[in-house]
């Protein structure tokens, strides 16, 4: 069974392709340059040097969020492209689960994915030993904090785009001991977005008392037990965790002239040079 | 030499707030024209909100190119190639469509082609009408954009004249809001306009010093946003068909005047327009009347073709398509594309 992974939901872009327990390949780029550039041509790179034909894969694995919104969608939508022309299911991968897989035995410490969720926050999740601890949020570091020192345990592991930005308050207000991670496991990877598509969806099979050859040659749309991991690529969303500004500041009763303001938006992004990550 | 036969093309667009999917065999006849609007949502903040309408195109764009192909009784095989906006509008919007059509391409091994936004709009023209061909004179007005250009064949755009301010849809869009019309400008003034006299209230035409062809719209704005704060003020009435009709009529007359000193300067006898504001009654009308008074042929696009859509994608590809002209995968978005800018080699 062959699992395409795809990421690009922060600096990162990265394409990997596990066949079975065998990781074939994987491709990290982290160079600034636009995932729209970089991410097509790595994948495609990829494939042809391991002499694979993109037909043969069985799913595609994504970083469904949070991050970037602009990176998010660039990923999903090249994954709702490839899971359309072949006719493949998409699986929904967590970027804070995939980041803390990079560290997945970590026995017995506590794995903290923190990304730069930026005005003052920070996407963020825990796990222990693959348990999930925290559930995928955005919030104050702070806060954080507060709940790590109340989950009052031995160690713990930062690792992420937020630990640049939030070393110095982690040093100042955590108790217990803890490490940041270094630097080819701090980083978003698609081997570990892989990894796990590859459990999700084995167990999607197992509970669906489907084979992969079923699923190959079973027209997608007729499939019917599709949930909220193992997904139709027609229904694959991006997990944005946050609404867009526009939407919060409705709610807030904030948008006095909601015309001026989306006007504003948009001539300033018309009159933006290269699209910056969005991060919400 | 390869036999001659049909072409068709999968053109997908996401540039504003339409998510549209299009399959057009030759570059003029078209087989399918999904278009899923998310106006109603926009609506609701006065104006495209680029985060919401990126969003909604990601949701939406498997559907919308499935329905396309359904509706033209096709199969991603049975495709020549694919065609998608790279450019100009907003760049969230257009990652979305650039970012599927480059998977579908690498997936399924058809060629892409990257299409300018604008250079679709004059193609609709060829969808609209099978005899036309270059070389003509072509206005092209949208929320984004007032160009005035020839066209001297399927590929090469001059231009000679442009908005130095806002473009001509968007001071529709501004003035409509003032007048308290909303959100989208262009329908509700040319409707409102109907029931107005054009002549009730007299807006100054602007003009660009030198540069004849240039259109300004920033002072006509100034002027009927000024007309309606001093008529708040002396608390006068302010009658709303009167003041869309009298602007409406100051931006049609700069609209065509121009267009038709370019084509008698220039010497052509053809003239096209393109773009959502194409649609618009009074300018078609008064297009119409200065082209059949000077012996012009007038074309524009039928209404479903004037706004954004991904048939004119489809068909604006067909030349490059056959050029040989295909982007690769590293192909970006490219929001401030420039007209004639070619993607690809």
């Amino acid at each position: 069974m062959k699992i395409l992974s795809i990421e690009s939901s922060g600096h990162v872009a990265s394409t990997a392709l596990l066949e079975d327990e065998s990781l074939k390949a994987e491709f990290t780029i982290n160079n600034g340059m636009t995932h729209s550039e970089t991410l097509m041509p790595m994948l495609s790179e990829m494939m042809s040097l391991c002499g694979e034909d993109i037909k043969d894969v069985d799913a595609i694995a994504v970083s469904a969020g949070p991050g970037s919104f602009t990176g998010l969608r660039i990923g999903a939508a090249t994954a709702k492209g490839l899971g359309l022309a072949l006719g493949r299911p998409i699986i929904a991968i967590s970027v804070l689960e995939s980041l803390a897989f990079n560290l997945y035995n970590s026995h017995g410490a506590v794995i903290c994915p923190i990304m730069d969720a930026r005005r003052g926050q920070v996407y963020h999740a825990a796990f222990r030993d693959g348990i999930r601890l925290l559930l995928d949020a955005a919030g104050p570091m702070d806060e954080l904090i507060d709940k790590l020192n109340a989950m009052d345990e031995r160690e713990y592991i930062f690792l992420g785009d937020g630990v640049p930005v939030y070393k110095d308050l982690i040093t100042e207000k955590l108790r217990g001991s803890y490490v940041f991670a270094t630097a080819e496991n701090n980083l978003q990877r698609a081997a570990s977005a892989a990894q796990l598509g590859m459990w999700i969806y084995s167990r999607w099979l197992i509970e669906n008392g489907l084979s992969p050859e079923e699923v190959r040659s079973t027209d997608i749309s007729e499939i019917n037990c599709f949930n909220d991991k193992v997904m139709d690529p027609d229904d694959f969303v991006p997990a944005y965790i946050r609404k867009p500004q526009a939407e919060r500041e409705m709610e807030a009763g904030l948008l006095e002239d909601p015309g001026l303001h989306s006007l504003k938006k948009m001539n300033g992004e018309r009159h933006g040079k290269r699209h910056k990550a969005d991060k919400g | 030499m390869k036999e001659e036969k049909d072409v068709y093309i999968l053109g997908i667009e996401s540039s504003c707030d339409e998510t549209a999917a299009s399959v057009v065999k030759n570059g003029r006849e078209v087989l399918s024209n999904i278009i899923s609007s998310q106006i109603d949502i926009h609506t609701v903040y006065g104006g495209v909100v680029p985060e919401i309408a990126s969003r909604l195109h990601c949701e939406n764009i498997n559907g919308v190119i499935r329905l396309a192909l359904r509706e033209a009784g096709f199969g991603f095989d049975d495709m020549d190639a694919l065609a998608v906006t790279a450019g100009p509008g907003l760049v969230g919007a257009l990652l979305v469509g650039v970012s599927e059509a480059k998977a579908l391409s690498y997936a399924l091994g058809k060629p892409l082609i990257a299409v300018h936004h604008i250079e679709g709009h004059v193609a609709a023209n060829y969808i609209s009408h099978k005899e036309l061909m270059p070389p003509y004179v072509c206005l092209i007005v949208s929320g984004g954009h007032t160009h005035l250009c020839i066209v001297r064949d399927m590929e090469t755009y001059e231009i000679i004249g442009r908005s130095v301010d806002d473009a001509a849809g968007e001071a529709y869009d501004k003035v409509a809001r003032a007048v308290g019309l909303g959100y989208p400008g262009g329908p509700k003034i040319d409707r409102a306009a109907k029931d107005g006299d054009p002549l009730a209230i007299s807006f100054p035409e602007g003009e660009v010093d030198g540069r004849p062809y240039d259109f300004t719209f920033s002072g006509l704005k100034s002027a009927v946003l000024n007309y309606i704060n001093r008529a708040r003020m002396t608390g006068e009435e302010i009658n709303v068909p009167d003041v869309a009709a009298s602007f409406q009529h100051v931006v049609v007359d700069s609209l065509v005047s121009r267009t038709i000193a370019c084509a008698r300067e220039y010497g052509f006898r053809k003239v096209a327009m393109a773009g959502g504001v194409s649609a618009n009654t009074a300018l078609r009308a008064a297009m119409q009347e200065a082209c059949d008074r000077e012996g012009f042929e007038c074309y524009y696009p039928e209404p479903i073709y004037c706004t954004d859509n991904a048939a004119m994608i489809a068909a604006a590809a067909y030349p490059s398509f056959l050029a040989g002209r295909f982007a690769d995968l590293s192909l970006n978005a490219e929001p401030n594309m420039k007209l004639g800018m070619k993607l690809g080699a």
